[in-house]
């Protein structure tokens, strides 16, 4: 991560992170935002280099654009250069001297010190923490699956619905599964990008003790901001297990037959979150699903795939806000792309989409028009459970 | 410092607060391009979103006599943009809206802040019969400033300087009046700048936002062929180029051409890459020109000075692609994120002595070189690139591709070639050299529209 001090200077801030892949619009979401190039991708490395350089120094605005990059990886993907796929790093590395000077932005200050005091970013009692399960059972060793739910799914009250959901599809599916409840941590995924790496080293310390101790050996995660970093970072911190996105799950279930969704007469558009598209090249399954669900008119919006225009939720920014306040908010903008489909259902895979979505589309007065639903919510509709 | 908050407060007023800072950051990155010009700051940055706010900030500016630069994606790389006595830059990406696209007379009117890329998008999907001339710089780089500096693109070996395809204009004076310049001015379509009126285009067409700020643009558009393919000819005999561009040029059948050299990869050095491109509305009309093509330098095949590379499908995306990503890469050869080009518009018959001079300045300073060359017009001239990358981390680097730059242009006017896109310091250059009388036109001209000289003061400043 470190090696960003030496590297950094090498954009030539071209400009075409700020774009899709065919030029259409702009899908870097904190310079859609604010239009400043100062808040673009190039904007934001020449700030860094000139913060190395002495040029700048460090001001609350210096860092309000540093952490208003939800580190979606739409610039990784655009980026023409060779050093492209080290971009996040650069930035996260940046993030982490400046929590290391203590020199961060308030609101992510209070992320941080809700994490570490409360073990979650939303200032919740950890024995409120399986408050949404109603009964699911723990994890036990022998059981095939841990149902990793994260601090949205434990918390938040959308992810709640959506925990809840798949908790009722896993148990409809037959499969041996468990959930962690109160002894759950927090995955430090936006701990990471944040740049407390400290902070996150203890998390992946605890949560890899954990399913070691329980014998985890494979997860099913709710949210893909889990997904990426148990997936892609746990490894090197000694995790060993297998790690799954619950659309990859439950693909598989419609494939063999083990749930079968009943009719829907919709017109759903799906957006990809940037930690399980992007970041995890998972775009099929959650496709597929809904594919698989009889009567449902799949469409999509201009943007979508390796191209989709990010939610503005990314590196905790479902909880810091800081491209809230303007109808240029990337949510916003989302949702008005999502409602020019001509679809009714804006479905989703992600906690934190589904929440910022779903103020969007209030704040957008979409109310009764656009629907915002995570996959799981759809399929637990269409299913006959108990 | 009161009058500095007290502007603040009235720029605020005009565009609202998101839209106006004084912040270090924003200050810092509007002080600098990409380039090796030395960096000034603005006192702010501001972008607004119509006309109508344009107007106002210009008349703030006017009664405060404070400078006033108007931005695109600053891309020329040479200091255009950079505000050389602070003041207000106008970052005009917010004025982005496409007003307006005439089918049957091919054109487009767009606002000051429409991107090359996002215009490209917006025919495919819309009006996929028609194209614009998409310069190489990347998709940021917008429609107006690239006509301002008299960009060039894919359709400059047809149809000249991307300025000579501007269709009218809509111009802010330095005095604040709106002005419409072309067809435009006494009816409702944008089909001329200036025919048959007096075209007053070039009042503002080439003066880099000295005499105005231009808001809404009218551009030609052309037709957009079902097919286009490239080829690649090449040779190590640079006194051929010029013949070879001349015949490729007299077929009439080719899209564009460009001619590429650099020392590295080695397969590159010392080779001249040739790359007529084609297009066509059926398989039968692209044979055709292929053979047209090819005929036409068949001679110099016959001789042994120029053979044909087969392209896998993996080299020929990069030269198909629009814009071409690599012209940016080479700011990473370096690894370093810089590279500058002088660019001077040249008779095609100097090719070999420019590349020449380019290879021999490459050696005296020790920099890495690249240059593309492109026909513009039926061989009346062409755009060489005299091309060095950089290191921004390494100053001595920065310095010596600087001097490189220099030498190259000081060169390129001795040859009678015209400098593209000037800094300043070139600028300079040219105007003394320029006849007399016609410094002095322009200084009458700057004089009259703008009487504070309040528009990117430093820039074709006439003493």
């Amino acid at each position: 991560m470190q090696k960003y001090v030496s590297q950094i200077h090498r954009c030539f801030r071209c400009g075409y992170c700020k774009f899709p892949t065919d030029y259409s619009s702009f899908n870097c979401p904190s310079y859609r935002r604010f239009r400043f190039d100062s808040y673009s991708t190039g904007g934001r490395l020449w700030l860094i280099y000139a913060w190395l350089k002495g040029e700048i120094e460090w001001s609350e605005h210096f860092a309000e654009i540093l952490y208003a990059c939800t580190t979606c990886k739409n610039c990784t993907e655009q980026c023409p250069m060779k050093f492209a796929p080290d971009i996040v790093d650069w930035i996260v590395g940046a993030r982490s001297d400046m929590v290391e000077k203590g020199k961060i932005p308030p609101r992510v200050a209070r992320f941080f010190e809700a994490v570490y005091s409360y073990g979650n970013p939303f200032k919740q009692l950890r024995s409120d923490r399986a408050a949404w399960a109603n009964g699911t059972k723990k994890y036990k060793a022998g059981d095939e699956y841990l149902l990793y739910v994260g601090c949205l799914g434990s918390y938040d009250e959308n992810g709640q619905k959506m925990a809840r959901s798949l908790v009722d599809i896993l148990n409809a599916s037959g499969v041996s599964f468990g959930i962690l409840g109160e002894e759950e941590e927090c995955c430090g995924n936006e701990i990471y990008m944040l740049g407390e790496t400290g902070l996150f080293q203890n998390l992946v310390e605890k949560n890899n003790q954990k399913f070691k101790e329980l014998g985890v050996s494979k997860v099913i995660t709710l949210c893909p901001h889990s997904y990426n970093i148990m997936k892609n970072v746990y490894p090197v911190s000694g995790g060993n297990f297998e790690v799954y996105h619950y659309t990859q799950i439950l693909n598989d279930f419609v494939k063999n037959n083990k749930i079968k969704p009943s009719q829907l007469k919709a017109k759903v558009t799906y957006h990809d979150p940037c930690f399980l598209g992007r970041y995890n090249n998972i775009y099929d399954e959650p496709r597929q699903i809904l594919q698989s669900i009889p009567g449902i008119d799949l469409v999509e919006m201009a943007r979508n795939r390796k191209d989709a225009f990010c939610c503005g939720g990314g590196s905790g920014n479902f909880v810091t806000d800081l491209l809230a306040g303007s109808a240029d908010s990337p949510a916003r903008i989302r949702v008005r792309e999502a409602y020019d489909t001509g679809a009714d259902t804006l479905a989703v895979t992600c906690p934190s989409c589904l929440t910022m979505l779903t103020d969007a589309v209030k704040a957008e007065n979409l109310d009764g028009r656009l629907a915002v639903k995570d996959i799981s919510q759809i399929l637990r509709e269409l299913l006959s459970v108990g | 410092m009161a009058i500095t908050s007290t502007l603040y407060d009235s720029l605020v007023k005009i565009v609202g607060k998101d839209f106006v800072s004084d912040r270090k950051e924003e200050r810092y990155f509007y002080a600098r391009d990409g380039g090796l010009m030395p960096p000034h700051e603005p006192d702010f940055v501001v972008m607004p979103e119509t006309t109508e706010e344009v107007q106002e900030i210009v008349k703030l500016a006017n009664k405060e006599k404070m400078p006033l630069v108007p931005k695109g994606s600053g891309l020329a790389l040479t200091g255009l943009v950079i505000p050389q006595r602070g003041g207000i830059v106008l970052d005009m990406k917010r004025m982005d809206r496409i007003l307006e696209v005439n089918e049957k007379a091919r054109y487009v009117v767009v606002e000051a802040g429409v991107t090359h890329g996002v215009l490209k998008s917006y025919l495919q999907k819309h009006h996929p019969r028609l194209r614009h001339s998409i310069p190489d710089a990347p998709p940021i780089a917008t429609i107006v400033a690239n006509a301002v500096i008299h960009g060039q693109g894919r359709l400059s070996q047809q149809h000249g300087f991307n300025s000579d395809m501007v269709s009218g204009l809509e111009v802010i004076l330095p005095t604040g009046e709106l002005c419409r310049i072309g067809s435009c001015s006494v009816s409702s379509y944008w089909f001329s700048k200036g025919a048959p009126l007096p075209d007053l285009s070039g009042l503002f067409l080439g003066w880099f936002g000295t005499t105005g700020i231009i808001t809404k643009l009218g551009l030609k558009l052309y037709p957009c062929k079902k097919m286009r393919d490239v080829m690649v000819f090449l040779t190590d005999k640079s006194e051929l180029i010029p013949d070879i561009m001349l015949k490729l040029s007299h077929t009439e059948m080719i899209e564009d051409v460009v001619v590429s050299a650099q020392p590295l990869p080695l397969r590159f050095r010392g080779t001249f890459w040739v790359t007529p491109y084609i297009t066509g509305d059926s398989d039968e009309e692209m044979e055709f020109k292929r053979k047209m093509v090819w005929d036409s330098i068949w001679e110099h095949f016959e001789n042994r000075d120029v053979g044909f590379l087969s392209l896998s499908p993996d080299m020929k995306a990069p030269l198909m692609s629009m814009p071409s990503k690599d012209t940016c890469r080479f700011a990473d050869v370096s690894k370093g994120g810089g590279f500058q080009y002088a660019g001077p518009i040249t008779p095609i018959e100097k090719f070999p002595a420019f590349i020449k001079k380019l290879e021999e300045v490459a050696a005296k300073y020790n920099v890495f070189y690249s240059s593309a060359t492109r026909l513009i017009g039926a061989g009346h001239c062409m755009m060489f690139s005299f091309s060095f990358s950089f290191s921004r981390a390494n100053a001595d680097e920065m310095v010596r591709a600087k001097e490189a730059l220099d030498e190259c242009s000081k060169f390129a006017l001795e040859e009678g070639g015209v400098l593209w896109k000037a800094d300043i310091y070139e600028q300079k250059l040219l105007m003394d050299r320029m006849d007399p009388n016609t410094l002095a036109l322009m200084k009458k001209i700057k004089q009259l529209l703008d009487p504070n000289g309040i528009m990117n003061p430093g820039n074709w400043e006439v003493k």
